[in-house]
């Protein structure tokens, strides 16, 4: 198996998506709030890990604009929740770049009034176990 | 000693691929009883038929077994064959190596002993079948349609036609159903009720035909060719029989706060009613809930102003008991209810509505006249957003899993009809995919995006947000420019899922008419016998079966009636001979197994006995072929083993067990 | 006894009515839903058909576990067949249960006609279910054996 195709493999297992349930519609884009940030759009996430294309998705800035606020993920008529696999591949990105990870001491600098409080929120629910 | 003959089926290579069947011939010849194998590429063909006939006629054969298919496609076509070639039909067993063996697994070692074994089952099983001779029981020439919509109505119609009496049982007030609340209808865009009232004109006056509205089917009991079914005539507080239809006492009822069930609760109706101007019978029914009469005691305005005397408000419900050959289920549909889209705002808004709702706007006996209007304010709307398959294709339980069909083209008609009308009305339409198989309807969507200019956008709709302006923000997508799109609406419709109706649940458990996971009736086969449920004597008409337009309907629903005369025409019918049966010298006449007995199929005779030399009359249990379905509640339920079943006796099943765990 | 080096392959009888489980069965066949071959399918018109004394007889005969499909509750082609059916197995059972064929070795289970993914998965489970139990001891006539 390829590095890419192995990549997505580890996204679907972490997401417990099956991309293969998409039937195309937008309904994940036409909730997003984030949407005009994106540079890759909620619905394309998903063909995106469908097709393999993770280094696309992973050097996106979309990967750190969604909110993970799981309007996507409640609206989803297939239950593929795309918020879901943009959250897996966040992870991939962190586990695999551990090299690029914040030293404790520069986090302060980083934080700035912009930061929606609701990505913090839902940052504290993702990772609090 | 049976001599029995083993035919095993290659099927082209839909067993052969999977299951070495030379080698199934080899093995099955060292069972008990085999006197012949042989194996054919397709054992239901002629050429294959042949060959079971000539082993039989050559090998004097008793039994055979056709390893194939399962038995539920093919056992008859070689109970026949057996049957032409001198053969009791009931000494042929089927083991079923396609669908239980070769096409869920891969192994060919694996599949290959597994199919040894099922044959080995089948041989152990003809051993011990006996000859069973099928008895006869009459056909009542009289058919039953539930639900008088469009469906219900051809189907009444066409059995009519042939000769035969037809009841038909609507559970409203007027036949007609769902087609009646339409306006126009796809592709042709012709008025609904102009080319429907005819047809509910036509059932009303044919003398074959008799109609009853208001009224429910309550039980029924029976079987194929002669069901005994109770309807029950709701109370109608009206005497049909002296109701002229003048139409006064709705004009003066008091109460008028009901919600229209015809207009979908967009409007109100008084307590005492017809659904609408061309109801058949065009006689009221008065609401017991909404009349002050019955809530209060006080009023009675209706009977005063009756010139013909036809109030009756001590009416109660009438059970009409009835015999049927066969019974046509056309109970129809009804759209989904929303409680589980809240993005769509429709609980929120008045001016998010369903497009059946928007049939009743749009038409001119509707709540606002035919005037295309908000509901909310009744301003004109300048711009109307349609939302494509809401419920429809879920796979959470939100909504149904299925494509509802007939959303795309009737998006496409509303669509049209207001470019039409109004063409300062901007249509926005959002879709998934428009899905317009059928003649000339892909025709007919290009031309409301051609002709009539209606914006259509791929791309699922996110939310509705409701403006404290009234107006409603539609926030979508459009997939094709990679959009998220904001669009203020003045009203939204929603091109709603479609489901069963209801009522159907009840219906099919006293069929015992087996119903899939989404409440439609099952079909006997879902290629080749579409009309029929698996439950002998009850067909399917409509959408009870499965989402379809009217033309596919009407179409279905003459299939229906053809094999609801097919069968009508028979005077008799040979009945399942594989019915319980009481071994007399065992039976000790307790009544357990008429206990159990769901068909009131047992009962009890005094009866001589030579019990081993011993002369004595006993009360022993007696089945009545015509009336046992062949359950085997009884032989399970029956202390002294004496009850059994003839083709699935407590030996042969036992002898199949054996000769699985061997 | 002789050591067995192979995979377990246990020995399961399933008992199918006519009009739903057996027609689920065939709805599993023909959309290639797999179940392992362990799985041999008796018909029969109801699951009140299914005697006690078959299952019995199965367990006697050296089967490792045995399950009974049916039509889901209120949908039995007789009306109340399944019903019986669910009655008599609950004892019958609880029976075995005492006597040490675990419960795991037997099961009811309601498959309409419409669902051969159900029928397929619960096969799935339920031979995998007999594999963790391993071989049954109990009830097997001694003298099958060699």
């Amino acid at each position: 198996m390829s590095h890419a195709n192995n990549q997505a493999e580890k996204i679907k297992a972490i997401s417990g998506v099956n991309p293969l349930k998409c039937m195309k519609c937008g309904k994940c884009s036409a909730t997003c709030p984030a949407f005009n940030e994106m540079d890759i759009k909620p619905h394309q996430f998903v063909s995106y890990v469908q097709n393999g294309d993770i280094e696309a998705l992973a050097n996106s800035k979309s990967l750190w604009k969604c909110l993970s606020c799981f309007a996507c993920v409640e609206r989803c008529p297939r239950d593929v929740q795309p918020g879901r696999l943009i959250d897996a591949a966040r992870q991939i990105v962190v586990r695999t770049k551990g090299q690029t990870g914040l030293a404790p001491e520069e986090i302060p600098e980083l934080l700035d009034s912009e930061v929606p409080q609701q990505l913090l929120v839902s940052a504290f629910r993702r990772y609090r176990r | 000693m049976q001599r029995i003959g083993v035919f095993v089926c290659h099927c082209g290579s839909n067993i052969a691929a999977t299951v070495d069947v030379k080698k199934v011939v080899e093995m099955v010849q060292m069972e008990p009883g085999v006197v012949h194998a042989e194996d054919y590429q397709y054992m239901c063909s002629e050429a294959g038929q042949a060959k079971i006939a000539a082993a039989i006629h050559e090998k004097n054969l008793t039994g055979i077994v056709v390893c194939s298919c399962s038995p539920r496609m093919h056992e008859t076509t070689f109970r026949t064959a057996a049957e032409r070639a001198g053969l009791n039909p009931y000494m042929v067993e089927i083991a079923n190596l396609r669908e239980h063996c070769s096409w869920i697994h891969k192994d060919m070692e694996e599949a290959t002993k597994k199919a040894v074994i099922l044959a080995r089952a089948a041989i152990a099983k003809v051993n011990l079948n006996t000859p069973l001779k099928p008895g006869e029981s009459l056909v009542t020439k009289r058919a039953l349609v539930i639900g008088g919509g469009i469906a219900g109505i051809q189907t009444a119609i066409d059995i009519a036609d042939a000769g035969y009496e037809v009841d038909i049982v609507e559970k409203t007030p007027s036949i007609g159903g769902r087609m009646s609340q339409l306006d126009k209808t796809f592709p042709t865009l012709d008025c609904s009720a102009c080319i429907l009232t005819p047809k509910m004109v036509e059932a009303a006056s044919h003398e074959k035909i008799t109609i009853y509205t208001y009224s429910e089917v309550d039980k029924v009991s029976g079987f194929v060719g002669d069901f005994t079914v109770d309807i029950r005539k709701k109370a109608r507080s009206v005497d049909a029989t002296k109701c002229t239809g003048c139409g006064v006492c709705q004009e003066k009822c008091p109460s008028k706060k009901a919600p229209s069930e015809f207009n979908r609760g967009l409007n109100t109706r008084s307590a005492i009613y017809t659904p609408f101007a061309q109801a058949i019978p065009n006689v009221p029914v008065i609401d017991r809930d909404a009349c002050m009469k019955f809530q209060t005691g006080k009023c009675g305005v209706c009977e005063k102003v009756c010139q013909a005397g036809a109030i009756d408000y001590t009416q109660k419900d009438e059970i009409v008991t009835q015999k049927y050959g066969a019974i046509v289920v056309a109970t129809g549909f009804d759209t989904i209810k929303l409680d589980n889209y809240d993005e769509y705002a429709y609980s929120q808004s008045k001016d998010v509505i369903t497009s059946l709702e928007l049939e009743r706007i749009m038409n001119a006996a509707g709540p606002t006249k035919g005037h295309l209007e908000r509901l909310s304010d009744g301003k004109h709307p300048h711009e109307i957003v349609f939302i494509q398959c809401v419920g429809s294709r879920c796979s959470d339980d939100r909504g149904k899993s299925y494509c509802s069909k007939i959303c795309c083209m009737y998006t496409a008609k509303h669509a049209m009809l207001i470019r039409d009308k109004y063409p300062d009305v901007n249509v926005t339409v959002f879709y998934i995919d428009v899905r317009t198989p059928g003649k000339n309807f892909d025709e007919f969507y290009r031309r409301a995006v051609e002709e009539y200019g209606v914006n259509y956008i791929k791309g699922q709709v996110g939310k509705v947000i409701p403006q404290p302006d009234g107006k409603l923000l539609v926030q979508g997508s459009d997939l094709l420019d990679n959009k998220q799109i904001l669009k203020e609406a003045d009203m939204v419709v929603l091109a709603t899922a479609i489901e069963p109706e209801a009522s159907v649940r009840k219906i099919a458990t006293m069929l015992t008419a087996s119903i899939d996971t989404n409440n439609f009736l099952t079909e006997a086969h879902p290629k080749l016998r579409p009309v029929e449920s698996p439950t002998a004597g009850v067909f399917l008409s409509g959408v009870c079966q499965g989402p379809k337009d009217i033309p596919e309907t009407v179409a279905q629903a003459g299939a229906a009636a053809v094999k609801a005369i097919g069968l009508l025409a028979k005077d008799k019918l040979m009945t399942n001979p594989c019915t319980a049966k009481a071994d007399e010298l065992m039976c000790n006449g307790c009544s357990t197994c008429a206990n159990v007995c769901p068909y009131g199929a047992i009962s009890y005779e005094e009866k001589e006995i030579n019990d081993h030399g011993i002369r004595e009359v006993r009360r022993v249990a007696v089945v009545n072929n015509a009336l046992c379905q062949g359950c085997g509640a009884c032989t399970v339920a029956c202390p002294s083993g004496s009850m059994d079943l003839q083709g699935f006796s407590n030996r042969q099943i036992i002898a199949e067990v054996d000769a699985i765990c061997r | 006894m002789s050591i067995k080096n192979e995979e377990f392959r246990p020995k399961i009888v399933a008992f199918c009515c006519n009009w739903c489980s057996y027609a689920g069965a065939d709805l599993a066949g023909s959309s290639r839903l797999a179940y392992p071959a362990d799985v041999k399918i008796i018909r029969v018109p109801c699951s009140c058909r299914v005697n006690p004394m078959f299952i019995l007889r199965a367990f006697e005969k050296g089967a490792d576990g045995v399950i009974l499909c049916g039509c889901h509750p209120g949908d039995c082609h007789y009306s109340t067949g399944n019903y019986y059916a669910r009655r008599r197995m609950t004892l019958l059972f609880s029976m075995l249960d005492y006597i040490g064929v675990e419960n795991g070795r037997t099961r009811v289970e309601w498959v309409s006609a419409a669902e051969g993914v159900k029928f397929s998965q619960t096969m799935n489970e339920f031979v995998e279910k007999i594999r963790s139990l391993g071989e049954n001891v109990r009830l097997g006539d001694l003298r099958c054996k060699n």
